[in-house]
C-alpha cells in the first residue's frame, strides 16, 4: 500500500492535503519568499538479483521524506526532510527562508492553490499490477539459465528494479498536482572467458508506466543478444588509435547526443556559463542532415512522465532542426535566470534534490539512409554497435568507451576490436554527423548530474560521424 | 527516535513476528552546503536524512531485508515484515551470519566532532574564495563548480545477540574547479577538493592556490602525437587506478567471477617487489574514517601487496567464512553484503634495488607524461577484463620544457601497468582517497589528436 497512515496535520497521501499545503505556503510567502514550492515523495520499490541459477539478493524498500524550495530573486535555498508534518514542513520552510537571509518587507501575492490536477487517478492500481517477487525470480532464473550456451560463459547475471513513486507538488503560483511514476528495468550481464581472452556484454531494458511491460520483456531475445555480443568481443584484438569514421549504432548509440551535446543544451550549463551554446540560438551548430528532439510524452518509454517535478506537463521540444540550434531545456530556476521558457523538464531523483532542467526522452531524429548506405560510404574506420558509458568534462570534452565495436574496411564490417574509446567535443563533431539512418530506435539509461540520477532514454538511428578520435592502443 | 530507541522498537517488533535473529545498520545526518556564482548566492541547502536497513533470518535461516527512511514504530513494523517476506527469497547457496568479530572492541581514535558553522558562514567563506581564486589570474573567468558543505552524522549497527555500536563524526568539504580562457584558445578547466572535520578546519588558501595554478598550468596545452610514453602518475591518479582494479583483491568480486584473481592468488606477483599497498581506513590522514564496517566488523589496516605480491583479500562475514578466514571490516549492509575498500596507502618497500631512482618528477629532463587525473573511472575501466581506456588531464614534458595535453587518453592493462612500474618515488602525499607517491611506468598507449 502507498497511502500512509491517516494523521492530523500531516501529510496523507491519497488525501487532499490542499489546506495544509496552503497554509505552510503561505507561512513562506509572508516571511518575505518570493517563491514557494513543496514537493513531496512516497516511494515503494524493489530490486532482484539473479546469479548463475540462483536468487542472490531481495532489496525492499521504501520511504517518504519533502523537499522544499524557496526562492528570493535569482537565488534559491533548498531543504529536504523526512518529517511530514505541519512543524516539520514549517520549519524546514523557515530554515529555508533563514538560509536566504530574507529580512525585506516586500511580499508577494499568494491567491491559493488551483484546482487539484491529479494524474495519479488511473495509476493507483499499478502496484496491485506489477509483477510479484515470486514472479520475477522465477523470470530472472529462466533468463539467467538462457544465458548458458557453452562453457566459455563463466558469469550471468540477471537483475530487476521497480521504482513505484507517488508524488505531490504545490507551489505559490497555485500549482497543485498529484501523479505516480512506475519505472521498471531489467538487464542481464555475462562474462565469458577462454584461457587468457575475456569479455562482457551486457543489455539493460526498461519502461515508465507499464506494469505488465516485464512479463513480456522477450528474455530469450535479450538473452542470445548478451550472448552473442559476449562470444564475437571474446578473441577480439585491441584497436589502433586514430582518427576515423565511424558508424554508431541506433538505440544506445545516442548516449553520445545525450552526454555530449544534450548537457550542454541544458539551462543549467548556461547558468554555470560552461556550454559553447549560450549565444547560438537560430544559428548553426551542427549538420544540416541533424535533427535533435527532446521530449516526455513518447507513450511507455523510459524518459516519460504526465508531470515534471515542479507541476509542469512535458512537452516535445525540438533543440536542433536541420542543424539550428532551436530550442534550450529549461526548467523554472532556468527561466528565472536565463530567460529560457521552461520546456517540462523540471527532474529531480528524489525528495533530497531541488530539480533542475534535465533530459527526458532524447534522441537525434531519422533519416533517409539505410545502415548498409552509411557503412558502405566508409573505405576505413569503426562501428560502433555497442556504447558503453561516457562523460563529458568542464569544458566540454566527452568520451566513451565502445562495449563492441567492429573494423570497416571497403564499406563491410570485418573484425570485432575492443578496448576503443570515442573522444573529441560537441560543437566539433556535430557538425561532422553526416548521414542518419532510418531505423530510429530509443533505449532506456540512467542519467546522473545535478539533481541525481534519474530515468531517460536515449536514442538515435544509426548515424555517421565523418571523423573522430579513437583512443586504443 | 535515538538508536537506544531503534533497538528496542526493532527487538518488540521482532518478537511479535517471532523473528528470533536480527541486525540493522541506521545512520542520521544534517547535511548543509552553499554555491556561489560569482559573488551572488545561488543555492542554499539543508537536509536532514535518515536511513535504516534491517535484516531478519527466518526459521530456515535464511535472510531478508528492508531499507526505509521512515523510522516511525509503524515504519519499523513495516519493514520488519517486509524484510520476513524477503527472507523467503533469501540465498540458499550462501548463507549470511552475524560477523564474529561484532562485539569485539574498537581501536579508534576518536576525533571531536565540530559544531556547525551555519549557512551564513559558509556562504561568506565561499565567497571570498570564488573572489580570491577569480583574482589570482586573468585568464581565470568564472568558477562554474563551486561548493562548501558540512556534515554530522550518526552511524549504528546493532543485533539481536547484543552487539551495539555507534559513532558520530562530523566532516566538512570545499571544492573549487574554476574556467578559464584565453582568445583563440580552448576553455580550460581544473580545480581541487579539501576536506577537512569541520569547516574551520579546512585549508581554503591552498585549495584555492592548488585551483588557480592546476587552472593556469593547462593554459598552454597541445595535442599529443599517439604513441607509448613513459608516465607518471601522480599520487591522486595511481590511487583512481589501483582503486578501480580493487577487485583484485575483493573476495566478494573473487566469488562472483568479476576479478582478475582467484581463490589461489595470495602469494601471486603483481608487481615490482618494491610495491606495497596496503588498505588503512583508520589512517590518521583519513577524515572518512569509519571505525566499523556495515556488519559491526571493526575497520583495521590491513596488507593488500607485500613486496609486490598478494598479501590479502578485504572480506565480509560471508566471503571470509567461505575462504576460512576472519571478517577484516570492509562490508556493507545489504540482502547481497558489498565488499570495499576503505582508504589505500602506497608505499615503497625496503626491496627497492631495481627502481630507477633517477626518475623524480620534479627534476627528470627526459620525455615523459605526467598524468595528473584521470577521469570518466565508471566509462573507461573493465574491472573483470582487467583494461583501461581513460581521459585524463596531464602534461607531456620534453626537452625540458612541459605542455598541457589537450583531449587525450591512457589505455593499458593493470597487470601490464604494475609490472611495469619502474619507479616509486620516496615522498607520500595526501589525497581525498588515500595515500601515494609518484609512480612511473613505462610504455604506456597514449592516444592523443596531433
Amino acid at each position: 500500500m502507498l497511502s500512509s497512515q491517516i494523521k492530523s496535520n500531516e501529510i496523507v497521501f491519497g488525501s487532499c492535503n490542499k489546506d495544509l499545503l496552503e497554509e505552510i505556503i503561505f507561512y513562506g510567502i509572508g516571511l518575505g519568499a518570493d517563491f514557494v514550492e513543496i514537493f513531496i515523495e512516497n516511494t515503494d520499490n524493489s530490486s532482484v538479483l539473479a546469479e548463475e541459477d540462483f536468487i542472490t539478493s531481495v532489496s525492499p524498500s521504501f520511504g517518504r521524506g519533502a523537499g522544499i524550495r524557496i526562492f528570493k530573486g535569482k537565488k534559491d535555498g533548498f531543504v529536504s526532510t523526512n518529517d511530514l508534518t505541519k512543524h516539520g514542513l514549517m520549519r524546514s520552510v523557515s530554515q529555508a527562508i533563514e538560509m536566504l537571509d530574507i529580512t525585506d518587507n516586500k511580499r508577494e501575492l499568494f491567491n491559493g492553490l488551483n484546482k487539484h490536477r491529479d494524474y495519479s487517478l488511473s495509476k493507483k492500481k499499478w502496484i496491485n499490477e506489477v509483477p510479484s517477487i515470486h514472479e520475477i525470480s522465477e523470470k530472472l532464473l529462466v533468463s539467467t539459465k538462457s544465458l548458458k550456451k557453452n562453457n566459455k560463459i563463466i558469469t550471468r547475471k540477471g537483475s530487476y528494479s521497480r521504482n513505484l513513486q507517488e508524488v505531490i507538488i504545490a507551489s505559490s503560483d497555485g500549482t497543485y498536482v498529484s501523479d505516480i511514476r512506475l519505472h521498471q528495468t531489467v538487464g542481464l550481464n555475462v562474462i565469458a572467458s577462454d584461457a587468457q581472452y575475456r569479455s562482457s556484454g551486457s543489455r539493460r531494458f526498461g519502461s515508465s508506466g507499464m506494469p505488465n511491460e516485464f512479463r513480456l520483456w522477450d528474455h530469450e531475445k535479450a538473452a542470445n543478444d548478451v550472448f552473442e555480443s559476449s562470444m564475437n568481443m571474446l578473441y577480439a584484438d585491441y584497436v589502433d588509435a586514430g582518427q576515423m569514421p565511424v558508424v554508431l549504432a541506433n538505440k544506445f548509440g545516442g548516449v553520445i547526443f545525450h552526454e555530449a551535446c544534450g548537457h550542454l543544451l541544458e539551462t543549467t550549463q548556461i547558468e554555470r556559463g560552461t556550454t559553447p551554446f549560450e549565444n547560438k540560438l537560430n544559428e548553426k551548430i551542427a549538420h544540416e542532415s541533424v535533427t535533435a528532439i527532446d521530449e516526455g510524452i513518447s507513450e511507455g518509454s523510459f524518459g516519460s512522465l504526465s508531470v515534471d517535478d515542479e507541476g509542469m506537463e512535458p512537452e516535445k521540444s525540438v533543440l536542433i532542426k536541420d542543424g539550428i540550434l532551436k530550442k534550450f531545456i529549461s526548467d523554472r530556476a532556468g527561466e528565472l535566470r536565463t530567460g529560457h521558457k521552461r520546456t517540462g523538464s523540471g527532474r529531480r531523483q528524489n525528495y533530497s534534490f531541488a530539480a533542475a532542467s534535465r533530459m527526458r526522452n532524447t534522441y537525434i531524429a531519422k533519416g533517409e539512409h539505410s545502415k548498409e548506405d552509411l557503412i558502405n560510404s566508409i573505405s576505413e574506420g569503426l562501428y560502433c554497435k555497442s556504447m558503453g558509458g561516457g562523460s563529458v568534462g568542464a569544458t566540454g570534452q566527452f568520451n566513451f568507451a565502445v562495449e563492441e565495436g567492429y573494423l570497416i574496411k571497403n564499406g563491410k564490417l570485418t573484425s570485432p576490436v575492443k578496448g576503443a574509446t570515442l573522444i573529441g567535443e560537441a560543437k566539433e563533431v556535430m557538425p561532422k554527423i553526416s548521414m542518419c539512418g532510418n531505423d530510429l530506435e530509443l533505449a532506456p539509461g540512467f542519467c546522473g548530474s545535478i539533481s541525481g540520477s534519474v530515468n531517460v532514454t536515449v536514442g538515435q538511428p544509426h548515424i555517421k560521424v565523418d571523423s573522430i578520435t579513437v583512443g586504443g592502443r | 527516535m535515538n538508536s537506544k530507541e531503534i533497538t528496542t522498537q526493532i527487538s518488540k517488533a521482532a518478537d511479535f513476528l517471532n523473528l528470533k535473529k536480527w541486525d540493522y545498520g541506521a545512520s542520521f545526518s544534517n547535511d548543509y552546503s552553499v554555491q556561489v556564482d560569482k559573488g551572488e548566492a545561488k543555492q542554499l541547502k539543508a537536509s536532514q536524512k535518515q536511513i535504516l536497513t534491517i535484516r531478519v533470518w527466518n526459521q530456515s535461516n535464511l535472510v531478508g531485508i528492508t531499507t526505509t527512511s521512515d523510522i516511525s514504530e509503524s515504519g519499523i513494523k513495516k519493514a520488519l515484515k517486509q524484510a520476513n517476506i524477503a527472507s523467503d527469497f533469501g540465498n540458499k547457496n550462501e548463507s549470511t551470519e552475524f560477523s564474529p568479530l561484532a562485539k569485539d572492541p574498537i581501536k579508534f581514535k576518536e576525533v571531536k566532532k565540530r559544531n556547525p558553522v551555519g549557512i551564513k558562514k559558509l556562504l561568506t567563506v565561499l565567497r571570498e574564495a570564488e573572489v580570491k581564486l577569480l583574482e589570482s589570474h586573468e585568464s581565470i573567468k568564472s568558477v562554474p563548480y563551486n561548493g562548501l558543505s558540512e556534515s554530522f552524522f550518526e552511524r549504528v549497527y546493532a543485533n539481536s545477540e547484543g552487539a551495539f555500536r555507534s559513532y558520530s563524526k562530523s566532516q566538512a568539504a570545499l571544492y573549487l574547479y574554476a574556467r578559464a580562457e584565453e582568445k583563440n584558445k580552448k576553455p580550460r578547466s581544473s580545480g581541487s577538493v579539501k576536506l577537512g572535520y569541520g569547516a574551520d578546519d579546512i585549508d581554503i588558501e591552498s585549495c584555492i592556490k592548488e585551483a588557480s595554478n592546476k587552472t593556469i598550468s593547462h593554459l598552454n596545452y597541445s595535442s599529443i602525437k599517439t604513441d607509448k610514453y613513459l608516465i607518471c602518475f601522480s599520487p591522486e591518479s595511481f590511487l583512481t587506478i589501483i582503486n578501480a582494479f580493487s577487485s583484485m583483491f575483493n573476495a566478494r568480486s573473487i566469488i562472483d567471477g568479476v576479478s582478475l584473481s582467484n581463490k589461489n592468488s595470495i602469494g601471486e606477483k603483481l608487481s615490482t617487489e618494491a610495491l606495497n599497498i596496503y588498505d588503512d581506513g583508520l589512517h590518521e590522514k583519513n577524515i572518512s574514517s569509519t571505525p566499523f564496517d556495515g556488519e559491526g566488523t571493526p575497520t583495521k589496516r590491513l596488507c593488500l601487496i607485500n613486496r609486490g605480491r598478494i598479501e590479502n583479500f578485504i572480506h565480509s562475514e560471508s566471503t571470509a567464512r567461505i575462504f576460512k578466514t576472519t571478517p577484516t571490516g570492509h562490508a556493507g549492509l545489504g540482502s547481497k553484503v558489498s565488499v570495499s575498500p576503505d582508504w589505500i596507502v602506497v608505499e615503497k618497500s625496503d626491496e627497492n634495488f631495481d627502481l630507477k631512482t633517477s626518475l623524480d618528477h620534479s627534476t627528470y629532463e627526459g620525455e615523459f607524461v605526467y598524468i595528473e587525473e584521470l577521469n570518466a573511472i565508471h566509462a573507461g575501466v573493465r574491472a573483470s577484463q582487467g583494461s583501461f581506456s581513460l581521459p585524463f588531464d596531464g602534461w607531456l614534458y620534453k626537452n625540458g620544457k612541459k605542455i598541457s595535453i589537450e583531449s587525450a587518453t591512457v589505455a593499458g592493462d593493470i597487470k601490464y601497468l604494475l609490472k611495469n612500474i619502474v619507479n616509486i618515488e620516496s615522498s607520500q602525499e595526501v589525497t581525498t582517497s588515500g595515500i601515494s607517491p609518484h609512480i612511473w611506468v613505462d610504455e604506456l598507449s597514449i592516444t592523443g589528436d596531433a
